[in-house]
């Protein structure tokens, strides 16, 4: 990797209580231009590492540098700042629902730039025919479905055209065409508007299908990165048994509980 | 909601809320009556005020004159002095006289001025000579108990 | 620090307590810097004052029917009850004071506050809870614009601006419901009415600190709703949590706020 990477995470650590930590160690690298993908199970710390990327969380040990700047160290005015240059695609879309769509997407144009208002409008326009929903400016949230929704909220995302895309599990809940359309946004927003993008989900074929580079999170821990090629063929149980989607692995079917027999040998001497 | 409705609405509400407002300052209070004019200051000293409070009105025959802006207590002549704020347009005599009166039997206790027939004029700062002090209910009845005592022991001596 | 097993009987009783009291202080000192936070921030509500007038028609336009109504109500039993035990002791006269002093001093500024509180309040909370819960507030954030000048700040000041009206509106609807039931319907002498009314109500000492009365209440609802909706757990339990505790603790803190300042306002004058 010759270019500076977009994101750099050098052994983050983090917890919300020092007692319990979700994140060890973490290193992780974005080059410029391409779509990362960060995958694992629910709750294995992969929305933190992304909360982390966005200023939201402080890493407790570890640097994080995030389009050049070191993220532990800013305060909150210089993370505003640097949060104009990143966009962020929500889970459900997390449109304003008190808003039409066209206000949805023409917001950060209104709060933070001074353009008039024809301006605006073809604008947010523009937004919505890459996405492919001009024609659902005048509606309201409530009125469009998820898939939709989602791709509403990618729209008002990309309105001032950021550096930096993150997307939080944006494949999750969506029928086969919309889960298709969002995939293929991602992959095309991100190649011609020269964005790069960090995808976290755990939808492996969706994601394998887009993403350049894949780090597999386990337990707070990255076990598994590399090409979706390289994974696809990776000898590595754990990679081995997410892929493949197997019930059982190193990741256990069964919830820790005491012997199965024992407990129905008990059961019968009691009774 | 288009924006335009929101504001008129929001207007009328402002609008409507301050009409409130004015209906309870001038129907309802006393701003209309009692307005910020010229006023000078007097004193009068009383045995006993009663129930008088400061902000009591001050009434000659019958009409506000002036209010009742302070009450202290003396502690040389053990009496209450009494700071009048009575309105400029209204000269009194220097031999007028203050009476605590109560309005109807258990309203609230004002002062009565009686004009006096004296050439010269009240002016700021002077003091009224005379003063009646407001009636004490308990001494009201003392007073009648101890007339029927005496009644009775007449009648009895008498008979 | 692990976590010892909590005792049982009287010791375990009194943890209990001490650690609900301690936390409802911490809660109470969070919700202080809140507070400041909100007066720091509030140059967007007040430069964009469009986003405001918004919030005053939700929290106050949206209030009004049932303002008005209710305090036609209110002075209409004020009335009735008024007149019934003014006329045993021959002063039915006094019922216009009794009925404009009682609404201009407490029912005014307590009423149309727990109205409001539970009106408009809840609300307030419930809208700012599920903007949290759907992360409409944590989208904000990541489109760099703070939610608290944006969002928060706009429904505190609309509603401080719109209780003292509100409370007005009431009071003067109650006048005019005690005029109909006393005046209209019994009988009462309509001049009496009018004119023992304005010489017994003090613009200064009545009717200025009931309007002082209610915009401390709008302050302190305002301030509740707005704090429980944005502190909501973002589930459907912790936005039904929020708003319940923000009508009972609005009610509350409005009728313990009455006493302090009806002590320090109303009773006061005679100490002079």
């Amino acid at each position: 990797m010759a270019a500076t990477p977009i994101v750099e995470l050098d052994r983050v650590s983090f917890g919300y209580e020092a007692a319990r930590p979700v994140l060890h160690d973490v290193s992780l690298r974005v080059a410029p231009g391409s779509v990362v993908g960060i995958m694992g199970q629910s709750g294995c710390g992969k929305t933190t590492i992304l909360r982390i990327v966005a200023g939201w969380l402080r890493a407790g040990a570890g640097r994080t540098r995030v389009l050049g700047a070191e993220v532990s160290r800013l305060g909150g005015a210089e993370i505003f700042a640097l949060r104009r240059k990143m966009g962020m695609l929500f889970q459900f879309g997390a449109l304003f629902t008190d808003m039409t769509v066209f206000d949805n997407v023409a917001f950060q144009m209104r709060e933070h730039t001074d353009l008039p208002a024809d301006l605006i409008e073809d604008l947010v326009h523009l937004k919505l025919e890459a996405v492919g929903l001009r024609g659902a400016a005048r509606l309201m949230p409530s009125a469009l479905s998820g898939g939709m929704a989602r791709r509403v909220a990618l729209a008002r995302a990309i309105a001032l055209d950021p550096q930096l895309m993150l997307y939080d599990e944006p494949f999750t809940g969506l029928d086969p065409i919309s889960l298709g359309v969002i995939a293929r946004l991602i992959r095309t927003l991100n190649d011609s508007l020269g964005q790069t993008s960090i995808v976290v989900s755990h939808d492996v074929e969706e994601c394998f299908g887009i993403v350049d580079y894949v780090y597999f999170v386990s337990d707070g821990r990255i076990v598994a990165e590399g090409t979706p090629a390289d994974l696809r063929g990776s000898g590595d149980a754990f990679v081995h048994q997410f892929v493949r989607g197997e019930p059982d692995g190193p990741i256990p079917f069964h919830y820790p509980a005491p012997d199965y027999g024992a407990d129905l040998a008990a059961v019968a001497a009691d009774g | 909601m288009k924006r335009s409705t929101i504001d008129i609405w929001v207007g009328a509400f402002v609008a409507a809320g301050f009409a409130g407002l004015l209906f309870l300052a001038l129907k309802v209070g006393n701003l209309a009556s009692f307005s910020t004019s010229q006023t000078y200051q007097v004193q009068a000293k009383f045995a006993n005020i009663g129930g008088l409070k400061v902000r009591a009105p001050i009434k000659s025959a019958g009409v506000v004159v002036g209010r009742v802006s302070d009450i202290k207590f003396d502690n040389e002549s053990y009496e209450a002095i009494v700071t009048f704020n009575v309105d400029a347009h209204y000269k009194f005599p220097r031999d007028t006289s203050a009476k605590i009166l109560t309005s109807g039997l258990l309203g609230e206790q004002y002062v009565g001025l009686e004009a006096g027939g004296d050439a010269a004029m009240l002016k700021e700062g002077e003091r009224l000579r005379l003063t009646q002090s407001a009636v004490v209910l308990e001494n009201l009845i003392s007073q009648f108990l101890f007339n029927k005592a005496a009644e009775g022991k007449d009648s009895k001596d008498g008979k | 620090m692990a976590e010892r097993a909590p005792a049982g009987g009287l010791a375990g009783l009194l943890e209990r307590l001490g650690h609900a009291a301690s936390s409802k202080i911490w809660r109470l000192g969070y919700a202080a810097r809140f507070f400041v936070y909100i007066l720091l921030h509030s140059g967007t509500a007040l430069r964009r004052f469009g986003l405001t007038i918004r919030e005053i028609y939700f929290s106050g336009v949206l209030s009004l029917i049932i303002i008005l109504v209710s305090g036609l109500f209110v002075g209409m039993v004020l009335g009735l009850q008024g007149y019934d035990t003014l006329q045993r002791y021959g002063s039915s006269e006094a019922l216009g004071i009794l009925v404009a002093l009682s609404l201009v001093r407490e029912l005014g500024p307590v009423v149309a506050g727990l109205l409001f509180a539970s009106r408009a309040g809840s609300a307030i909370t419930a809208e700012i809870g599920l903007m949290k819960a759907t992360e409409q507030i944590a989208a904000m954030e990541m489109m760099a614009v703070d939610p608290i000048a944006r969002v928060v700040a706009p429904r505190f000041w609309a509603g401080v601006i719109s209780m003292p009206l509100l409370a007005a509106l009431f009071s003067a609807m109650g006048i005019f419901g005690g005029y109909l039931v006393g005046v209209r319907l019994i009988g009462v002498d309509e001049g009496a009415f009018w004119s023992q009314m304005q010489s017994s109500v003090d613009v200064r000492e009545d009717i200025m600190n009931g309007v002082i009365k209610s915009i401390v209440f709008g302050i302190a609802v305002t301030w509740i709703a707005v704090f429980e909706g944005y502190d909501a757990a973002p589930t459907a339990e912790g936005v039904s949590g929020a708003t319940t505790r923000t009508v009972v603790t609005s009610s509350l803190a409005i009728l313990a706020l009455d006493f302090v300042l009806t002590a320090l306002m109303f009773t006061g004058g005679n100490a002079r």
